[in-house]
């Protein structure tokens, strides 16, 4: 049953897929790219992967439809006409081809004996009770077994952000061909359209809440800082998409938005180091306090909250840095 | 039942190449990033696919259920954190884009090779 949903979910992904290039309307593109993450979200869900599943659907279908949607507003909605050459399409199903043949090699989905499941997993499944007891394995591995490697994508992501910055705050060559349009008075939102202010207005706290309670039972159920972090982000742009973005940046100012975007990674590196002053490695979250698992609880929550905080600063500055484009 | 359980990496050699496909033989930048996550989306599901197990559940282990069998962490681990790295990356290449449109006044990549051209 399972396997048949899997496939149903998969058949409408390349559909979705294949119409997403095959339309020349950009806005129709976008909107289907978000239609394809929610199903990739489901078919995570049914692969019994629930933190994944989370975060592609905060992300994949909501914030990265609206920054596709910003840029569109900002560049074109149309695709021009050109003849992409008949190699290009060969070459892909040849691939295409190639690449089937070759999983005939592979373990069938769901093999118990297949490789990935032999080696580091079950010491992962075995290990996480007596060193962390948290029962989300994934969060134990993502925040302490593999903390490093979060922070590595911590900083990735501020960089990503800061790169954005840098390229949506200056202003255009004196040759530009196609500046950002002047600005003609002040930008309302949604403000005067009745049903989504209405309905906006009561969701907001709850999308907010409900990211806070993602953040906090990450250690419990499904979630963590990736995911609160898009979805705290999400309520905050739901609002600007209302209200217009100059109430929003008033509510939430762009400096708060970088020092929440550095100040998280910061938090991060800090727990790191404080655990090397306090006589362990770097990121060794058993010295901070008495009791080892007790000191791991701690590391990890801390640690969570600066991955949130920084994901939810990156979004939002990205977000503003496109919504705001010439109009400020 | 055993070849259908090869489903899901034939779905990954298919959204993999038109991803591609769309990244590379596409003009438009707009199309070709999308592209570039539909290429993402299809690593993400091979992943995933590798993480599933047999009778298994989420890794969240539950008190009273020691003989249960939970997919593998790891992929998801990996996958999950390649998610809000890929949001970003994409962010970054939206901004090229924009940058891209102001300048030049188009963003198909034949027009803007011709105007570099002349």
């Amino acid at each position: 049953m399972t396997l048949l949903t899997g496939i149903f979910l998969l058949t409408l992904v390349v559909i979705t897929a294949i119409a997403i290039v095959q339309t020349k309307n950009l806005f129709v593109a976008v909107m289907l790219s978000g239609v394809f993450s929610l199903l990739m979200a489901a078919n995570f869900l049914i692969l019994d992967s629930p933190d994944v599943a989370l975060t592609e659907a905060a992300v994949g279908a909501g914030i990265s439809t609206v920054l596709f949607l910003a840029a569109l507003s900002l560049t074109a909605e149309h695709e021009r006409d050109f003849k992409p050459s008949r190699i290009a399409g060969l070459v892909v199903l040849v691939t295409i081809g190639v690449v089937i043949y070759a999983t005939f090699d592979q373990p069938r989905l769901g093999d118990p004996m297949a490789a990935p499941q032999q080696h580091v997993a079950p010491w992962y499944l075995a290990n996480t009770p007596p060193l962390i007891d948290v029962p989300n394995v994934v969060t134990a591995v993502l925040a302490s077994f593999r903390g490093y490697d979060t922070l590595g994508e911590v900083f990735v992501v501020l960089t990503a952000g800061i790169g954005v910055l840098f390229l949506l705050s200056g202003r255009p060559s004196k040759t530009a061909k196609a500046p950002p349009p002047p600005f003609h008075g002040p930008v309302e939102g949604l403000r005067h359209y009745l049903i989504p202010r209405v309905v906006g207005r009561l969701l907001i706290p709850f999308i907010f809440l409900f990211g806070l309670y993602v953040q906090f039972h990450g250690d419990f159920g499904p979630g963590g800082g990736f995911q609160a972090g898009a979805i705290i982000a999400a309520s905050v742009i739901l609002y600007a998409l209302l209200e217009g973005e100059p109430q929003a940046l008033r509510v939430i100012p762009m400096r708060f938005l970088k020092i929440l975007a550095v100040g998280g990674a910061v938090l991060y590196a800090t727990v790191g180091v404080f655990g090397m002053l306090l006589g362990g490695n770097f990121l060794d979250y058993n010295v901070l306090s008495g009791d080892p698992v007790a000191g791991q609880h701690l590391g990890i929550l801390l640690v969570e909250i600066g991955v949130g905080v920084t994901v939810t600063g990156v979004l939002l500055s990205v977000f503003f840095a496109f919504a705001t484009r010439g109009k400020m | 039942m055993e070849l259908l359980g090869h489903y899901n990496y034939w779905v990954f050699a298919i959204l993999l190449m038109v991803g591609f496909y769309a990244s590379m033989a596409k003009s438009n930048f707009i199309k070709k990033l999308i592209g570039l996550t539909i290429f993402q989306a299809a690593v993400f599901l091979l992943y995933i696919t590798m993480s599933k197990i047999d009778g298994g559940t989420a890794p969240i282990i539950q008190a009273g259920a020691e003989n249960a069998v939970y997919s593998n962490p790891l992929p998801q681990v990996l996958i999950l954190t390649a998610i809000v790295v890929g949001i970003s990356t994409t962010a970054l290449g939206l901004g090229i884009i924009v940058r891209i449109k102001e300048e030049y006044g188009s963003i198909e990549e034949h027009e803007v090779q011709e105007m570099d051209r002349s």
